[in-house]
């Protein structure tokens, strides 16, 4: 990790991007069936922000937000994150660079069933063979509401505490960035709530670079920033919005 | 409904060719113990048909005691009669020879094969050859004295030529003599691998001690006479010791001896065929009780279409059939290949037959496919039951179970059960006396067979402490990785129970074999250090010694050479072993007597003998007691007891009865040793051995041994015999491991989104494969460990079963640890295949699959 000063120093400068990406495209199939998930996409994540990227099914969100995180590979453009150049890593160079860098929130919260939320939390430090600061994880666990909780196993938890434990495991190993694929897709709406302002608060609190998929306008309204994909290209880049403006723009993007 | 299961099975082609597996293997075993045992027969009745070709009736001597092992000891017969039979008007021409064993000397100074691979023939060479069962290649018979014919097989592979000096170990020791011709038999050029020596009938009969005596009469009959006809005029004149047959017959008699000899080899084959497949039908339960699971929603959906439950279980089991015709199948012919492949290692190994067609029969086919198919159906049955249990609304609802199983409650009693039955049936097998062997070994299997299932049915519950203990040093060296295999090796304990029971099979019967030699190992080398108190033994293996040989090591100044003989004969109506002895046997035995003074040995006299305390006590026998033996030559013995040996339990060197060497000499056949035993002047030296070496240089095939090397040559078939056993018994261990695999693909398919998960969060592949690889680890100690358990258990039982014979209970902890290693090589094998899918899977595609 940084430290504070260097944080504060290069956010005076200027908010140096986190996650950047150079006009990228990624086709599915070949000859006339060929899907155009993503036709040039130039994007930078700003650090300590929320970026929320929205848009239609079939809009490209998914794929932007999976290559952003190293997950799928683009067709052509390029992909930095932490300032490395993920293209040419290979799998295991890739890999540790997720686990240094990049934390996940799961739609279906994947939780290991056999684990307790404990030991789900600190798995991505146990992967990576780091010994967990108890200060730490007595913070974090405090943050997500779970210190109750710890010694219970996912299926002993609902829906939102399952979500707290993912955040909770996402957060853990301090990420550069942080991906929420549809955080709130399997959660009523009053749980959708409370996760949303957590990860707000996550934002807030630790500086937590987020980038979050969403098809839900409410969890869009809790971002700073707002990109609006529609086939395959960013068609609209909204700063801190309403859920209101956000259907509207939503509305006038699909309808294109 | 039959194609929807069957396209199911060809979608998930991976999971049909690996649980099919589990039966190809047992199901070669049987097909490959068929086919190779009834080729063999058919070429051995080729044999015995071709020897008996132009000959139309056998006279031999009577077999007055079968043997243990089935060979029979025919004492010679007075040639006279040889006359007389080709008087006889319906006898064209009667041949008479000897019939015995002799080896040929390599240019090392070695003798060639084994002794009962040295075939020896001697008869009248200036006669008419056409009863002569070998046939003149090149040169000529021998005739006379220092002559010999042998075989083109064995001329070929030592470079032996016609007249040259060649040595030939028979009764005595080794002599030179010249090759006059070089035979064959029928069309072949030697029988089996065997080695042949013809002898002119004299020297044979100089040879082997049968002056003037005949082994077998070969007779032809003139035209016109049948050999009915033949068999007739032959019988009046024979003694009550000799017999004839018609060619015919006889051919049939040996054939029916070697069919004999095949059938305990194929039944053991085929009874470890029926092991594989006994473990085999575990994996497929379990393989198939794993898809019912994962398919269940599949199968609510049918069923919401209208599928009755009986379609539904008649979908699994059709699968189940179909995989054991297709694993049936190719065990047939991978079977067939066996016997191919061994059938060409032995003619490799110079072992020719005469006919090396294959026979295929239909029996063969039937029993192979019916059995393997059988099995398949048999392990489908549970998992097919419990898919009808399966209710439509599992089609709809999220995260539906699978209905507990009806017999879950009571499986601890059903399975206490199972075990008191189990218990109940392996001691009554190992325990009660006097059982016919049929029933004690129905009992046995049985009874090992229901300990097998019950303890697999309670092992879920064991699971978990099992591989908490177990996973330990894995989760110390595979750190998180390590850490996660143990807990997913806990999350279907059913699972993971029935994948290591599958092991557990093998591990406890490798297991049981251990313990059981190293308590005969021990308890062997007990009785020998208490007994054996010679400075040397004179041995072959486990060949008997000849008494010549014995004489010329006593002509060695300052040595004292113990003889002891043996023989089987007849008391009462048990067979039972004599042991003749000689007055020095107290200098190189250790005798203790429970009653008798003095040197009983040396006192037996015509008429005197000694008994074992146990043989004693079964028969209520006291010093003075009467005993009436019969012998091989048809003799009958009045003894009476003069001594009751305290022999030890691990092994004694006598027979029930022990008489005096001259009564053994006059009353029995084979004047071989079974034990040669000598002090020398000055004890165990080098010097010594060297000495007693060089007075036995004319006989190749001995050994001077001193205590230790006699107890390690003694003991080396036993581990000869062991190692078989485990390869034997490994085939079901590696069938076992297709189930592992079996588990480990199905878990990582389920787990899938999981891998992704885990991937997605900064595991590596290496860690993916090495979480896998110690799931697989963890499974197959499971196994490992409660086989060695189980195995224990019943070694613990045979033991004491076995205790009157002196096994004790002997651990062999350095073999255990060994077979715990094996278990772990076993496990990461089985891991290769599950652990590179799982590193392989896509992150992506892994996190979105559901």
């Amino acid at each position: 990790m940084q430290t504070l000063d260097n944080e504060t120093r290069s956010e005076r400068i200027a908010p140096a991007p986190v996650v950047t990406a150079h006009d990228l495209t990624r086709q599915y199939g070949s000859g006339e069936t060929t899907v155009h998930a993503l036709r040039g996409v130039s994007v930078e994540v700003a650090r300590g922000k929320l970026t929320a990227v929205m848009g239609p099914s079939g809009s490209g969100k998914s794929t932007l937000m999976h290559i952003l995180a190293g997950l799928d590979k683009p067709t052509s453009g390029e992909v930095y994150v932490a300032g490395t150049a993920i293209g040419e890593l290979k799998d295991t160079q890739l890999t540790k660079l997720r686990r240094e860098h990049i934390g996940f929130i799961f739609q279906f919260f994947n939780l290991l069933p056999m684990l307790t939320a404990k030991e789900n939390i600190v798995l991505p430090l146990s992967i990576a063979g780091v010994k967990p600061d108890p200060e730490w994880i007595e913070e974090l666990t405090t943050a997500v509401g779970l210190t109750e909780r710890l010694s219970h196993r996912p299926s002993e938890l609902s829906g939102g505490q399952q979500q707290r434990v993912a955040i909770a495991r996402a957060l853990v190993s301090k990420p550069t960035v942080m991906f929420a694929d549809e955080p709130t897709g399997n959660l009523d709406s009053r749980t959708s709530s409370e996760i949303l302002a957590l990860l707000r608060e996550s934002v807030s609190s630790y500086g937590q670079t987020t980038v979050m998929v969403t098809h839900d306008a409410h969890a869009a309204a809790i971002a700073d920033r707002i990109l609006f994909l529609a086939d395959g290209l960013i068609v609209k880049d909204l700063g801190p919005s309403t859920s209101h403006e956000i259907l509207e723009t939503l509305q006038e993007v699909t309808g294109r | 409904m039959i194609g929807v299961a069957l396209k199911g099975l060809l979608g998930r082609k991976l999971r049909a060719t690996l649980t099919a597996f589990a039966i190809v293997l047992g199901v070669a075993m049987i097909s490959g113990s068929f086919i190779l045992t009834d080729t063999l027969s058919k070429s051995f009745d080729g044999i015995y048909e071709e020897s008996y070709e132009s000959t139309d009736a056998i006279v031999t001597s009577k077999v007055a005691i079968k043997t243990a092992d089935g060979d029979t000891e025919a004492p010679p017969f007075s040639a006279g009669v040889l006359t007389e039979i080709a008087d006889l008007p319906g006898v064209r021409a009667a041949q008479g020879s000897i019939e015995d064993q002799a080896r040929l000397i390599d240019e090392a100074g070695k003798p060639i094969g084994k002794v009962d691979d040295g075939l020896a023939l001697a008869l009248d060479t200036s006669a008419d050859q056409t009863m002569n069962p070998f046939k003149l290649v090149t040169g000529a018979w021998p005739s006379g004295d220092g002559e010999i014919a042998i075989d083109k097989s064995t001329a070929e592979k030592q470079g032996f030529e016609i007249g040259q000096m060649v040595g030939v170990l028979a009764d005595g020791p080794v002599a030179e003599y010249r090759i006059a011709g070089i035979v064959g038999f029928g069309s072949v050029d030697s029988i089996g691998g065997a080695s042949i020596t013809v002898f002119d009938l004299e020297t044979g009969r100089r040879v082997f001690d049968k002056v003037g005596q005949l082994d077998l009469i070969r007779v032809a009959a003139e035209p016109g006479t049948t050999e009915a006809e033949l068999v007739r005029q032959i019988s009046p004149l024979l003694s009550e010791t000799t017999q004839v047959k018609s060619a015919e017959a006889q051919a049939a008699a040996d054939s029916k001896s070697t069919q004999d000899d095949m059938s305990v080899i194929k039944y053991i084959l085929i009874g470890f065929g029926g092991i594989a497949l006994f473990v085999g039908s575990f994996v497929i339960a379990n393989t198939l009780a794993i898809t019912v699971a994962q398919r269940m929603r599949e199968l609510a959906t049918l069923r919401t279409l209208g599928a009755s439950r009986r379609q539904v279980l008649g979908s699994v089991m059709l699968e189940s059939v179909a995989i054991g015709v297709i694993g049936s199948l190719a065990g047939l012919f991978l079977g067939l290949g066996i016997a191919v492949g061994l059938m060409k290692l032995l003619a490799a190994a110079g072992i020719e037959l005469p006919s090396s067609t294959l026979v295929f029969a239909p029996r063969t086919v039937l029993i192979s496919l019916g059995v393997g198919t059988l099995i398949a159906l048999l392990a489908s049955l549970r998992p097919a039951m419990r898919a009808t249990r399966i209710e439509p609304i599992a089609a709809v609802r999220e995260g539906s179970v699978m209905p507990a199983s009806r017999f879950a409650r009571y499986a601890v009693v059903v399975s206490a059960a199972v075990f008191a039955a189990s218990l109940g049936l392996f001691s009554y097998g190992v325990f009660a006396s006097g059982l016919d062997v049929l029933v004690r070994i129905v009992s046995l299997v049985l009874g090992v067979l229901l300990l097998f299932v019950s303890v697999a049915m309670v092992a879920s519950r064991v699971v978990r402490p099992l591989a908490l203990v177990l996973g330990t040093p894995g989760a110390r060296i595979g750190g998180a990785a390590g850490k996660l295999a143990r807990q997913n090796a806990v999350r279907n304990p059913s699972r993971t129970a029935s994948t290591a029971a599958a092991v557990m099979i093998g591990l406890a019967l490798i297991t049981f074999v251990a313990v059981i030699g190293q308590g005969v190992r021990t308890s062997f080398t007990g009785a020998v250090n208490e007994l054996f108190v010679a400075d040397y033994a004179v041995s072959s293996g486990f060949e008997p010694v000849s008494s010549k040989a014995a004489a010329a090591v006593a002509e060695t100044p300052g040595v004292v050479v113990s003889e002891l003989r043996g023989g089987d004969a007849r008391l009462g109506g048990d067979k039972i072993h004599v042991s003749g002895v000689d007055a020095n046997l107290p200098k190189v035995v250790n005798l203790t007597w429970q009653n008798g003074t003095g040197n009983v040995a040396a006192q037996l006299g015509k008429d005197g003998a000694f008994v074992t305390d146990r043989y004693a006590a079964d028969n209520s026998l006291q010093l003075g007691s009467a005993v009436t033996v019969k012998t091989p030559t048809g003799k009958t013995l009045s003894l009476h007891v003069e001594g009751i040996l305290d022999a030890p339990k691990g092994g004694s060197p006598f027979g029930e009865v022990s008489i005096s060497k001259a009564t053994f000499d006059s009353s029995f056949t084979n004047h071989d040793n079974e034990l040669t035993l000598l002090n020398i002047d000055g004890g165990t030296s080098d010097a010594n051995t060297a000495l007693l070496e060089k007075s036995l240089v004319a006989f190749p095939d001995l050994t001077v041994d001193t205590r230790d090397e006699f107890k390690d040559r003694q003991l080396g078939d036993l581990t000869t015999t062991l190692n078989m056993l485990y390869l034997l018994l490994g085939l079901s261990v590696v069938v076992s491991l297709f189930g592992v695999i079996n588990t480990l693909v199905l878990s990582v398919f389920e787990r899938t989104r999981e891998l992704g998960m885990l991937r997605a969060i900064g595991m590596t592949r290496r860690q993916t494969r090495r979480m896998i690889r110690h799931e697989s680890i963890v499974t197959a100690l499971i196994g490992a460990a409660l086989g060695i358990g189980v195995g224990m258990f019943l070694a613990v039982i045979t033991t004491l079963a076995l205790s009157d014979y002196g096994v004790v209970l002997a651990v062999p902890y350095g073999t255990l640890t060994v077979f715990v290693g094996v278990a772990v090589l076993a496990g990461m094998l089985a891991a290769i295949l599950p652990a590179r899918r799982a590193a392989k899977l896509n992150v992506l595609e892994a996190l979105q699959y559901e």
